[in-house]
């Protein structure tokens, strides 16, 4: 029994070591202290891009594989996490003016984000999480549309401390203007960076492998599992559900914050797309696992970029890489070759581990 | 609602009862009232009265589709019954839901095998465990001391749980990779870690080879010993009911036909006719 426990924790383990080992690389490159090794100007930009999307699709996989609920809406609860991550933090910004507060800003602003990404996940949940079937689907995707309309219209401007807001504004509000409807956000200051997005990525991973490695986590597989049996051993289905869900939004929201304070954005960027594209990154690294998560999300976000050079093929070739690796993720061959390569290496660890015996 | 306030006067429903004498001045574990329940009309359980003592093996019996299944599913509250109540340990549960009656003390296996197949034997029997060692989802994520303590404890009940059909060795395979027996063996753990007062078991036997239902047999009557439980167990294989259950109930079109002992059960003619058909007029 005792190996299972320190099989879980050594994979856990692993996850973390990738994601921390990648984090010194792009470190290094970015420092440029070795010859050759630099990173391009394009990739450093989406260094924190890279981070939301992990943080992203490690969320959704907590609703999509763990808890089985299909969500089609990840990027409504991005958005609002972002917005209310800009006002958190823009308000903080222009109450306190002199002091030097840019930490505490962004803390208050993820934070923020968070809380208010999941308390729009639970009223969602409310009703929809009762029912058996794909209800959630629906209702995320509807959700997902209404919240990118309804910031369509919001106004939101900051003077000296005091938040103005408005809703389908024809005169300008006073102050400075920080949502402005359909346009781009404005004079944000760029908070977020690479070492807080990474600090973030972490956070999630703690949150979520904690999670599933524990009771509740338990409870939530067995309701994905088999319903009937899980409530009739005393599991309260919709309850570990909605834990899921509420956990898988608020981690949304923190990364839409952080993603709100890196560029500018517009409520066109969290539109059915962008949840898709996060579906495409947990199908993609496998439904359920956390790693593949991580692993998918990185290489699905770096890749259109590498692909620059084919033009306007970019997309084309965009759309053929990502079939190419769904039939080799099925394929016997390639999984027969994966299985010999860590079978190499496991046993490569056991004549090491003999070796330090004798 | 009513609460029944008497433990003793057990016999003020003599009809109902098939109880043993050494559970006769116990409260009942269960007890159910005319229940019922229709489906558009078609009365799948009627007027089905029945008194189960707090150590009792009972069984219920009856030909395919006399509503054995579904009188089940009324007692653990996966359906609501149309008419009548149900008591579990002296108390009423109408409009109670599956978790609820749980937490009430019914547990239950089921005919179709419902394990949770992608997880490990030992995280199975931890889900029957989910209410008898807690601790909050805030002590899993932060993993405070809280967490490292109930999961040992977990572990150990586990362990302990599955030493009862000698399966401790296979606590971290996969429970969907096990083979049949072993997988309702399994499920009949699982039901036992919720700390049940009364056990339902639906076909414990099915796909079971002699010898294994043998051992079943004796498995049972152990469980019921060591925790001191009731157990009621729907069954197609004769000499295990005959075998070991102390009241029989037949249900023949969602009705009982029938209770009593295995020997007075053996000879009624009603049941006779239920399994067999009529004799022949001449």
């Amino acid at each position: 029994m005792k190996r299972k426990i320190s099989k879980t924790f050594i994979n856990n383990l692993i996850t973390y070591a990738i994601v921390i080992i990648a984090f010194f690389i792009c470190k290094l490159a970015l420092s440029g202290d070795i010859e050759g090794f630099k990173m391009s100007r394009s990739l450093k930009g989406q260094l924190i891009p890279i981070c939301v999307y992990i943080v992203m699709a490690v969320s959704l996989n907590l609703t999509v594989g763990i808890s089985g609920e299909l969500s089609l809406g990840h990027a409504g609860f991005m958005s609002i996490g972002a917005y209310a991550g800009i006002v958190a933090s823009q308000w903080l910004g222009s109450a306190f003016p002199e002091a030097n507060i840019d930490v505490v800003r962004l803390i208050a602003a993820l934070i923020s984000g968070g809380i208010a990404a999941g308390v729009a996940g639970f009223l969602i949940g409310i009703p929809v999480l009762r029912l058996r079937g794909d209800y959630l689907a629906i209702v995320t995707l509807a959700f997902g549309e209404i919240i990118r309309n309804l910031i369509n219209c919001l106004y939101v401007s900051v003077e000296g401390g005091t938040l103005h807001t408005g809703f389908l504004l024809t005169s300008p509000l006073p102050g400075k203007k920080i949502i402005a409807g359909p346009m781009n956000t404005s004079g944000i200051d760029k908070l977020a960076s690479f070492d807080a997005a990474f600090v973030v990525v972490l956070i999630a991973l703690f949150v979520v492998l904690n999670l599933i490695n524990s009771r509740s986590g338990r409870a939530i597989m067995a309701s994905r599992d088999n319903r009937i049996a899980a409530e009739s051993m005393g599991v309260n289905v919709t309850k570990y559900k909605m834990m899921a869900f509420v956990t898988s939004a608020a981690l949304a929201g923190i990364a839409g914050a952080m993603y709100g304070l890196n560029t500018s954005i517009e409520p066109k960027k969290f539109g059915f797309d962008t949840s898709i594209l996060i579906l495409v990154f947990v199908v993609l690294g496998g439904i359920g696992s956390i790693r593949g998560s991580v692993i998918a999300a990185t290489l699905l976000t770096v890749l259109p970029e590498v692909l620059r050079e084919f033009g306007s093929y970019r997309m084309l070739v965009y759309a053929i890489v990502l079939i190419l690796v769904m039939l080799a993720r099925n394929s016997v061959f390639v999984k027969q070759i994966l299985s010999i390569v860590t079978g190499c290496i496991k046993l490569i660890f056991k004549r090491s581990r003999r070796g330090e015996a004798s | 609602m009513t609460q029944r306030k008497s433990t003793t006067k057990m016999v003020a429903y003599p009809s109902f009862s098939i109880v043993p004498e050494r559970d006769i001045n116990k409260r009942p574990v269960l007890e159910t009232r005319h229940l019922g329940i229709e489906f558009g009309g078609l009365k799948a359980v009627e007027d089905f009265n029945l008194t189960i003592g707090s150590t009792e093996i009972a069984g219920l019996i009856g030909p395919n589709g006399a509503g054995k299944t579904t009188v089940f599913n009324l007692l653990t509250k996966v359906y609501q019954p149309t008419t009548g109540t149900v008591l579990i340990d002296g108390k009423e549960t109408s409009g109670m839901n599956t978790v609820q009656a749980n937490r009430l003390g019914v547990a239950r296996t089921s005919q179709n095998i419902r394990l949770f197949g992608n997880m490990s034997v030992e995280d199975n029997v931890r889900i029957g465990l989910h209410n008898q060692i807690p601790y909050n989802m805030f002590a899993g994520i932060l993993r405070l001391p809280g967490y490292w303590k109930q999961e040992k404890k977990q572990h150990e009940k586990a362990l302990e749980l599955l030493s009862i059909f000698d399966m401790q060795d296979m606590a971290s395979a996969k429970a969907g990779s096990l083979p049949y027996g072993a997988q309702r063996r399994l499920e009949i753990v699982r039901a036992l870690a919720t700390n049940p007062k009364i056990l339902l078991l639906d076909e414990p036997a099915a796909g079971m080879n002699p010898h294994e239902t043998e051992e079943l047999m004796d498995n049972i009557t152990k469980i019921r010993d060591q925790f001191q439980i009731a157990i009621m167990l729907i069954e197609h294989d004769m000499n295990l009911v005959m075998g070991i259950c102390e009241g029989i109930c037949v249900l023949n079109y969602g009705r009982i036909i029938a209770k009593g002992t295995a020997s007075e059960i053996q000879s009624n003619p009603t049941v006779i006719e239920a399994y067999l058909g009529k004799k022949k007029e001449g």
